[in-house]
């Protein structure tokens, strides 16, 4: 099954970190995708512009309304997200608690639905 | 009479037969249906053709032939091979083997507690599949709706299905965590049905006896475990107070003052036996640690046999590994009692002063009473003023007025 594993986080920790910092944080994240790549789960992957580059888009009455900035304005925001592919939650969510965001941010974990049938 | 005993049969033989047909159907919604269907039948049936040789076997290939048509009737697009479900349908024999059996009860309990399921979900979950209680009974116990606690239900089967929650036990490495919370879940419900007094009070007593009930699975189908025997021994220990922990008019009745004569000693024989294999093994924690305080409480004959100072050092190793401001709270006290008011009453001001409890009636009610044995009622009356200001259940607030009229 394919889960979502998305990484909430502060955003203004991701921005005020030093060279260094940033470096290692970079460094846990490659070394933890090649262990997704490794294990033969991984499906995909990204990390994401900051909010302020978000706009968040909604038709009502076959009218575009746009606001800009994410969804939910929280503590915590989108920063990143996996997609893999496990067998189970217990497995996806051994994967998440892996995962360098878990330390300090939340991560999501959620299970993708199976296509759409026409 | 017979119908009584066909419900009791049906209710021990209940949880093993829908945890297997949860495992063989791998589809927790559609056993369940299945299995109150075979449920229904067997009150039926069995009082005109009398009990079945092995009820657990009857139960299981009724509710197997019923999920076949189910799972037809949900899905005719399916291309089932005709033969096959009827052929998983009459293995029921095959699969009956104890061992595996006993396993499906402990899949269950550790997929209902799953940690990504929300308490009160788990709580429903366990009580619905374990405990066989119904939907109407959880709502009763719980004092919500039969609407609120079936759409938790149901919620709760959805995500087990959609996000795919293992149905197993969990491996080695993820155990203790995982026991953790299901021990938590158990104790949820003992003291749902414990904290309360009157009111739904046959069916929230009830709620003691189902946490026992799970409590005593546990044991049996994870032997070795000590946290889990302690959890056992800490609510056998504390049920047998029961009879005297409420007066005749609903009034709690504080420890010092029950009647320990009433107290179950069946309970209290059989809790201290559990606590002490568990201790034996070496594995302190601190359900064990909280049933060692209870079983101090149930050895003193009367309240000044009590062994206080032993009490007050098991509270300071219990903050050590599960700090929190209650059981800083019930550490003050013991204190108290093991040293003198005044050390107690010191404490619980810092504990005031952090605030970490506030709002909580049995700070204020805590501090009340020591303040009436050092004789400073003015202080004494104002604090159990506060207390009554925040108290919500009417059995602990008949306490504190009789305390505040005993002031004088």
């Amino acid at each position: 099954m394919q889960y979502i594993v998305l990484i909430y986080g502060s955003e203004k920790g991701w921005t005020s970190l030093s060279k260094p910092e940033a470096e290692q944080m970079y460094a846990e994240y490659r070394k933890y995708s090649e262990e997704l790549a490794k294990a033969g789960v991984m499906r995909g992957g990204s990390e994401l512009k900051p909010t302020s580059t978000a706009t968040t888009i909604r038709v009502r009455g076959g009218k575009r309304q746009m606001t800009d900035g994410p969804f939910a304005e929280t503590k915590e925001q989108l920063g990143g997200y996996y997609l893999i592919e496990v067998p189970n939650l217990e497995s996806a969510l051994d994967w998440a608690s892996r995962c360098p965001g878990a330390k300090d941010g939340s991560i999501e974990v959620r299970p993708l639905a199976p296509s759409m049938q026409p | 009479m017979l119908a009584r005993a066909i419900d009791q049969l049906v209710r021990r033989e209940g949880p093993r037969v829908l945890a297997g047909l949860i495992r063989w159907s791998g589809d927790f919604d559609l056993a369940e249906e299945a299995f109150q269907a075979a449920c229904t039948q067997a009150l039926e049936a069995w009082p005109r053709r009398g009990l079945p040789r092995r009820p657990g076997a009857w139960l299981t290939t009724v509710a197997r032939r019923r999920a076949v048509d189910l799972m037809r009737r949900r899905r005719p697009d399916l291309p089932l091979e005709a033969g096959l479900l009827e052929a998983l349908a009459a293995d029921e024999a095959a699969s009956d083997s104890a061992p595996e059996v006993e396993d499906d009860r402990l899949r269950l309990l550790f997929t209902v507690c799953h940690p990504a399921l929300a308490p009160a979900a788990q709580i429903g979950l366990a009580l619905r599949t374990l405990c066989g209680l119904t939907t109407a009974e959880i709502a009763r116990a719980y004092l919500e709706s039969e609407a609120t606690t079936a759409q938790r239900l149901v919620r709760a089967k959805r995500k087990i299905a959609e996000a795919r929650i293992p149905y197993e036990v969990p491996p080695p490495e993820r155990l203790a965590d995982r026991l953790e919370g299901v021990l938590s879940t158990i104790y949820l419900v003992f003291n749902e049905g414990f904290s309360a007094t009157e009111g739904e009070s046959w069916i929230r007593a009830d709620l003691c006896a189902e946490a026992i009930r799970l409590g005593r699975l546990l044991v049996e189908l994870l032997p070795g475990e000590a946290e889990a025997e302690g959890l056992l021994a800490l609510m056998l220990l504390h049920d047998a107070r029961r009879p005297a922990r409420t007066a005749p008019d609903g009034t709690v009745v504080p420890l010092e003052e029950q009647d320990r004569t009433v107290w179950d000693r069946t309970l209290i024989d059989e809790g201290t036996r559990v606590l002490d294999r568990a201790v034996a093994r070496g594995r302190p924690g601190s359900y064990q640690m909280q049933a060692a305080i209870a079983a101090l409480h149930a050895r003193a004959a009367r309240p000044e046999e009590t062994d206080w100072p032993q009490i007050a050092a098991l509270y300071g190793a219990l903050l050590r590994t599960t700090p929190g401001p209650i059981v800083e709270l019930n550490a003050a006290a013991a204190v108290a009692m093991a040293h003198g008011p005044a050390a107690g009453l010191a404490w619980m001001e810092r504990l005031e002063r952090s605030g970490a409890l506030a709002g909580y009636h049995l700070l204020p009610a805590a501090q009340a009473d020591l303040l009436r044995r050092l004789g400073r009622s003015v202080e004494a009356r104002a604090a159990y003023e506060r207390a009554l200001a925040l108290v919500r259940h009417p059995a602990e607030r008949r306490l504190l007025e009789r305390r505040l009229a005993e002031l004088g």
